[in-house]
């Protein structure tokens, strides 16, 4: 079975590019480029010298001893955290924003929920001298604010988003909304592995740098390029992907995908599409959207602003549906609790959407010693108000 | 027959459409508006089904939606409230949706429940033209329903072709690329785009919309095409006291004659 996109746009059932007419040239003009500007070598050169130099890869990927003696396995721990501006968001922007250069582009625009990926864009707009907008939801706005200081300072427009629940939902569908009303000039840097064909595939690419590398690291720390188990945590889902690319055709390694639980499944407050979510369309692609009866789209909750998206990636979809990998969920209090775990074990705060992916280390069961991978997504100082809150420190 | 073939073979020129958003403002005002609406001149309507992320919409039918889906307003509940509709309405009348509600609804269901009530189209802008060819097309024939396809001062000409071989009833063609409720600027550049569709000589009718809010756009646009469609200019009318009363006047500075008393 193929876990890659076929020539329609489409894994499996999922996929697509559902946009309406107004956005099919600029969708189309990607989907017909993409593929040949990236495969160009003197795309590969530079993406890969501003991967090394600017962003500081490849990132380690660190064996934690006293995590491992924890759960009586091996642990590594893949550090996106440690890239320039804090998370895995900025391998996608590098390569989005070099892609746009190629493409002419003279403005960007992006969505932003927690304020990475935002700040991601800003950062490789300044780097290329790019204008740069940045959509988010009004309600995101007040709760994010180093980050939107962190957009604003180095150049970019943040736009409030107050239509709808005035979120990371809302956001995007602005960001949709500028480049139909802005189609010649602009680029429009999705954040994740969503969105019409051929983004999921595109973002998917930028971010498979993360399996590529710990595959090359396994191989020298354990003569092994194989681990048993490979964790990373779920909102639209592109670290997941980054960290399960390389790896989606090796059958003896186990995916796991962590959504978050919010308050519980059932608690009506949640962010777990795969357990919550039925097929429908979403942001342009056909995937697995948390909806009601009537097919408008529910507002997720997770304590973790990155993880609070009603859908997941079509990719992710088609993982689900043909059981390639796992989804799980973790609720918020199992991820406050995992970060707090590895700050104290580790000396590292992690994300709270990374955390996720580490709270699921309590369900599993090891066989002797096996082999676990956890991309540690991005770090927890953006975080860092929320944990204080949580645990009264 | 379909009556939008009956309409287009009966009127040529200056055909007026508008657009509202069921359920709003009032979960019950669909039909009333609907009859007002053929009463005071329009010659068809799109009547809009409220989605959550409405991502062609501007502002004005954002809201409307948003209202709309607060007021209870379902797939389910309009077609409940559409059995009437041939009794009330005897002009075309299109739904106007986007695809999501369409899927959940079952688009098998949602075509029959059309033809049952008396929707002669369907216009939903997310629907790609592959994807419609594949999976939805044998449908709406069975069903008599027109299924509308949009095309922007972007779209290449043999896309266009290709639009015009699977379309049945007219062709929507957006004044601009943008979403709805900007005013329309008619630049040399939106004329040559109007005047080069005109050349096509397409085989079916078009419509021109998005940006149509007056009876100097109305008529501009009517040179070009066979008529106009106007949406936000008509949504913010719902928005106002006594807004049944408001229609005729309305209709009538579109079409740029006196207004018609009821």
């Amino acid at each position: 079975m193929s876990y890659h996109v076929n020539e329609k746009g489409y894994y499996g059932n999922f996929g697509g590019a559902y946009v309406p007419e107004m956005l099919y040239p600029n969708v189309e003009e990607l989907r017909e480029k993409y593929l040949s500007i990236m495969s160009e070598p003197a795309f590969q050169h530079e993406f890969l010298l501003l991967l090394k130099d600017y962003v500081g890869r490849p990132s380690p990927l660190y064996l934690a001893e006293r995590l491992s003696e924890k759960y009586g396995t091996t642990i590594y721990l893949k550090r996106e955290d440690l890239n320039h501006t804090g998370a895995h968001k900025i391998n996608n922007t590098i390569g989005q924003i070099l892609l746009a250069e190629r493409l002419g582009k003279k403005r960007i625009i992006a969505e932003t929920g927690a304020g990475q990926h935002g700040v991601a864009t800003a950062t490789v707009c300044a780097l290329k001298g790019l204008e740069c907008v940045v959509y988010m939801g009004a309600v995101d706005i007040e709760r994010q604010a180093p980050n939107v200081a962190r957009m604003k300072m180095m150049g970019a427009t943040v736009i409030p988003a107050t239509s709808g629940s005035q979120t990371l939902k809302d956001a995007t569908n602005e960001a949709l909304r500028d480049w139909i009303n802005n189609p010649v000039d602009t680029h429009y840097i999705i954040g994740s592995v969503v969105g019409p064909h051929p983004y999921p595939d595109m973002v998917a690419r930028f971010q498979s740098i993360i399996s590529e590398e710990t595959r090359a690291q396994l191989k020298e720390k354990t003569g092994k390029v194989n681990p048993d188990y490979v964790l990373a945590c779920v909102g639209g889902g592109s670290n997941a992907m980054g960290m399960f690319y390389h790896f989606l055709d090796q059958d003896d390694v186990k995916l796991i995908a962590v959504e978050a639980a919010g308050k519980g499944v059932e608690s009506g407050e949640s962010a777990a599409t795969t357990l919550l979510g039925k097929e429908g369309v979403l942001h342009g692609s056909r995937s697995i959207v948390m909806q009601t009866e009537d097919g408008q789209v529910v507002e997720p909750y997770s304590i973790s602003a990155g993880l609070d998206y009603p859908g997941i990636g079509p990719q992710h979809a088609h993982l689900f549906a043909s059981a390639r990998a796992k989804y799980v969920s973790i609720t918020d209090n199992e991820a406050m609790d995992a970060g707090l775990q590895l700050a104290r074990l580790e000396g590292i705060i992690p994300a709270i959407e990374s955390s996720h992916a580490l709270a699921y280390l309590d369900k599993m069961e090891f066989k002797g010693d096996e082999t676990v991978v956890i991309c540690l997504s991005g770090r927890g100082d953006k975080d860092l108000s929320t944990y204080m809150t949580h645990f009264g420190l | 027959m379909n009556r939008i073939k009956q309409l287009f073979e009966q009127k040529r020129n200056n055909v007026l459409s508008i657009y509202f958003t069921a359920g709003y403002p009032n979960i019950d005002s669909t039909l009333d508006i609907a009859e007002a609406l053929e009463k005071a001149g329009a010659d068809f309507l799109e009547i809009g089904v409220p989605y959550s992320d409405p991502l062609a919409d501007g502002p004005v039918i954002q809201n409307s939606s948003q209202k709309a889906i607060e007021n209870g307003m379902t797939v389910k509940v309009l077609f409940e409230q559409l059995k009437d509709l041939r009794k009330r309405v005897s002009i075309p009348v299109l739904l106007m949706g986007y695809v999501n509600p369409v899927l959940q609804y079952g688009v098998e269901n949602f075509c029959s429940k059309c033809a049952e009530v008396g929707v002669d189209g369907v216009i939903v802008p997310d629907l790609p033209m592959y994807e419609y060819e594949e999976l939805y097309q044998d449908c709406f024939i069975q069903n008599q329903l027109s299924n509308i396809f949009l095309i922007t001062p972007t779209t290449s000409e043999a896309r266009i072709r290709r639009i015009d071989e699977l379309s049945n009833g007219f062709i929507y063609l957006l004044s601009t690329s943008s979403t709805t409720g900007k005013n329309l600027s008619v630049s040399s550049q939106v004329e040559d785009y109007f005047s080069r569709i005109k050349s096509m000589e397409l085989r079916n009718p078009t419509m021109i919309g998005f940006g149509i809010s007056d009876n100097k756009s109305f008529s501009k646009a009517s040179e070009y095409a066979n008529g106009a469609i106007v949406g936000s200019a008509f949504v913010k009318i719902l928005a106002e006291e006594n807004y049944l009363e408001k229609i005729p006047e309305f209709i009538g500075s579109l079409k740029g004659k006196e207004a018609v008393s009821y």
